[in-house]
């Protein structure tokens, strides 16, 4: 009878543990296996250790796209997270009544069509289309300013496609943080965040816009200038003490959690960059996706994908080493 | 630590007076849902843009720029060559990926809440892994797979090689969701009826199932939207089969025909009043729970 007990629990999980293991584990060695292949669809394959040289011949051409998916996605990551933290932050100590019906709204987009969702963006964003449309016609934007086929319109794609992924993690890390240690801090004299927060708001604002220049060859001067003040005036005016010692630092799991939500599928996506890019901004999920489905090129793709795998195990591993995994898990639903 | 801490709260009241002051309290008042208002616009503009471009009556094929309203694709709209069969296949993917996965990891989600066993851990990695990875690798790994085996019922790609794909992305969502309402159970429910004389069989059906089933059919709802949307892990194991989101893709390289938005549409309605209902129904259901207990 105890004997039957203690295997009641492997019975319940053999079904989804072997479908688990034979199609998701397996083919990820399958993949490691196929990396050192050489022979074509026709020919038949055959696996050589010597065929590590496809590591190297895969990786060299596509260095560009591996910087631009690591560039578009570090970039979206960090748009994501400012757009999504005083969202967040709204619902979960303001939202009130309201709440339920604002974290449905945040969730909207996911019962339409991804790929309809994103060519949404390309009527939106189309050069003469709702948004540049008017504003080229009063005057405010040169005629020849354009957004969609730029890498702006891929990093606008990918920012828009998982803001939720980054909203809800923040979400539940706020809506944990008990008040009473906000009020304990505003007891304890904690004021309005001042001349730190002005230098700070300065910086990071600045900081961040003349990096996005860099990155994307903007003229850097006026728009840091810009973020500088705007980021000087948030922190001076719109930030509290109580905040920056208390509720950030509390919120911080659902921050790094958001931000792998975000980054990895960003890492491998490649819808974005084909709807709303062009050829010069194409990602290293265009590269791995036409390597296996158009070129036929199985060693070098496996290649390919097990370097995104492996570089992408590595950062969950160390995350999951750190903060566990139940922030990552929570938010999903 | 503390030192710094204390020097920094104790010698200077800071009163909240001044500019800065009423700053924040606009900002607790106005700006922040101001903002969160048109946070919510920009999430929900596409969706209002499928809505719009579906009553479009676009000159050509390219259903991108306004031309004139129309009912005509919403009065036909399955009505360009492929879109019916796409769309029966994508239902019944969803539905059969969706009603194994909840099996599957229902049982699982049992197992890891209700047993404490060797080999939890791994277990959990496992399923953990699968939403962590991109889905180009898992699509890709599962091609390798698929096309390394060479022969049937897995080469060549078909309904059935798309079927094994989405049961395994939605098994995790699965084991999460429910592991979720598990893990909150009022176990002493269950103890109750074993003390009533109920075997471990009869308690399952009899109280455990019932109290998870809110859980079970989130579970399934979630699975079902993964899958009916999933483009990238079929793109990678359909071959020529061509689910909706296939169908969307091709048709993107040409021109996407305003019946895509009309059914794009559909299945958005769809969904928000199914997910309305469930919890005007879960609602209602705990309205009915603590029914006894207020009387008491």
């Amino acid at each position: 009878m105890q004997r039957r007990r203690a295997l009641i629990p492997y019975l319940l999980l053999a079904p989804g543990l072997l479908w688990l293991l034979f199609f998701f584990a397996w083919p990820l060695v399958q993949v490691f296996v196929a990396s050192f292949w050489s022979g074509s669809v026709e020919r038949g394959y055959s696996f050589s250790l010597s065929n590590w040289v496809n590591y190297p011949t895969a990786i060299e051409p596509v260095l560009p796209h591996v910087g631009r998916s690591l560039l578009y996605s570090a970039t979206a990551t960090v748009l994501t997270l400012l757009i999504a933290y005083p969202l967040a932050y709204t619902i979960a100590m303001r939202g009130g009544r309201a709440k339920n019906l604002l974290l449905f709204l945040i969730v909207a987009p996911f019962f339409t069509s991804f790929l309809l969702r994103t060519l949404s963006w390309k009527i939106l964003l189309g050069d003469s289309g709702v948004i540049f449309g008017p504003l080229k016609d009063a005057g405010l934007l040169p005629p020849e300013f354009r957004v969609l086929a730029t890498p702006m319109a891929v990093v606008a794609g990918i920012t828009y496609n998982f803001l939720p992924f980054m909203t809800l993690p923040i979400y539940v890390a706020l809506e944990k943080v008990d008040f009473r240690l906000v009020e304990a801090a505003r007891d304890l004299y904690a004021g309005p965040w001042r001349r730190q927060g002005t230098v700070v708001g300065a910086i990071v604002g600045g900081g961040l816009v003349a990096g996005l220049a860099l990155a994307f060859g903007w003229s850097p001067a006026i728009p840091t200038i810009l973020a500088a003040l705007v980021g000087a005036i948030i922190g001076r005016f719109l930030i509290s003490e109580a905040f920056v010692r208390v509720t950030f630092p509390l919120s911080l799991p659902g921050v790094f959690a958001g931000s792998l939500l975000t980054f990895i599928p960003a890492m491998g996506d490649y819808v974005n960059a084909e709807f709303l890019g062009n050829p010069d901004s194409r990602m290293l999920g265009n590269v791995i996706q036409n390597r296996f489905l158009t070129q036929n090129d199985f060693p070098e793709a496996s290649a390919l994908s097990f370097i995104l795998m492996g570089g992408i195990l590595v950062i969950v591993m160390i995350y999951t080493r750190v903060l566990g995994t139940d922030q990552l898990t929570q938010s999903r639903v | 630590m503390g030192a710094t801490t204390l020097e920094r709260a104790g010698p200077q009241p800071r009163p909240d007076v001044g500019v800065a002051a009423r700053a924040r309290r606009f900002v607790d008042r106005y700006l922040l849902f101001a903002y969160t208002g048109l946070a919510i616009i920009y999430l929900l503009l596409p969706i209002a843009v499928i809505l719009l471009f579906s009553f479009n009556n676009p000159s050509g094929r390219r259903n991108f720029v306004w031309t004139e309203f129309s009912i005509d694709a919403w009065l036909n709209p399955l009505g360009i060559p492929g879109l019916a069969s796409a769309v029966t296949l994508s239902l019944i993917i969803a539905l059969v990926s969706t009603l194994v996965a909840t099996a599957l990891g229902t049982l699982m989600a049992i197992a890891l809440v209700r047993y404490e066993f060797r080999g939890s851990r791994l277990t959990n990695a496992l399923i953990f892994l699968p939403m962590a990875t991109p889905e180009i690798v898992m699509g890709a790994s599962l091609l390798t797979l698929f096309v390394s085996f060479g022969g049937p019922p897995f080469f060549p790609l078909s309904l059935f090689t798309i079927l094994i794909a989405h049961i395994l992305f939605n098994i995790s969502y699965v084991v999460v969701t429910v592991r979720a309402r598990l893990a909150g159970f009022p176990r002493h429910l269950e103890e109750a009826a074993m003390d009533l004389g109920a075997n471990e069989w009869a308690t399952f059906w009899k109280v455990t199932f019932p109290l998870i089933l809110p859980g079970i059919i989130a579970a399934a709802l979630l699975a079902f939207s993964l899958s009916i949307d999933d483009f990238v892990i079929t793109n990678f194991t359909s071959g020529r089969t061509q689910t909706f989101p296939m169908f969307i893709y091709a048709q993107a390289r040409v021109g996407v025909p305003v019946q895509v938005y009309v059914i794009g549409s559909i299945i958005f309605l769809v969904a928000v009043i199914s997910v309305g209902l469930t919890t005007l129904a879960g609602r209602r259901q705990a309205a009915k729970d603590f029914e006894p207990i207020r009387k008491m």
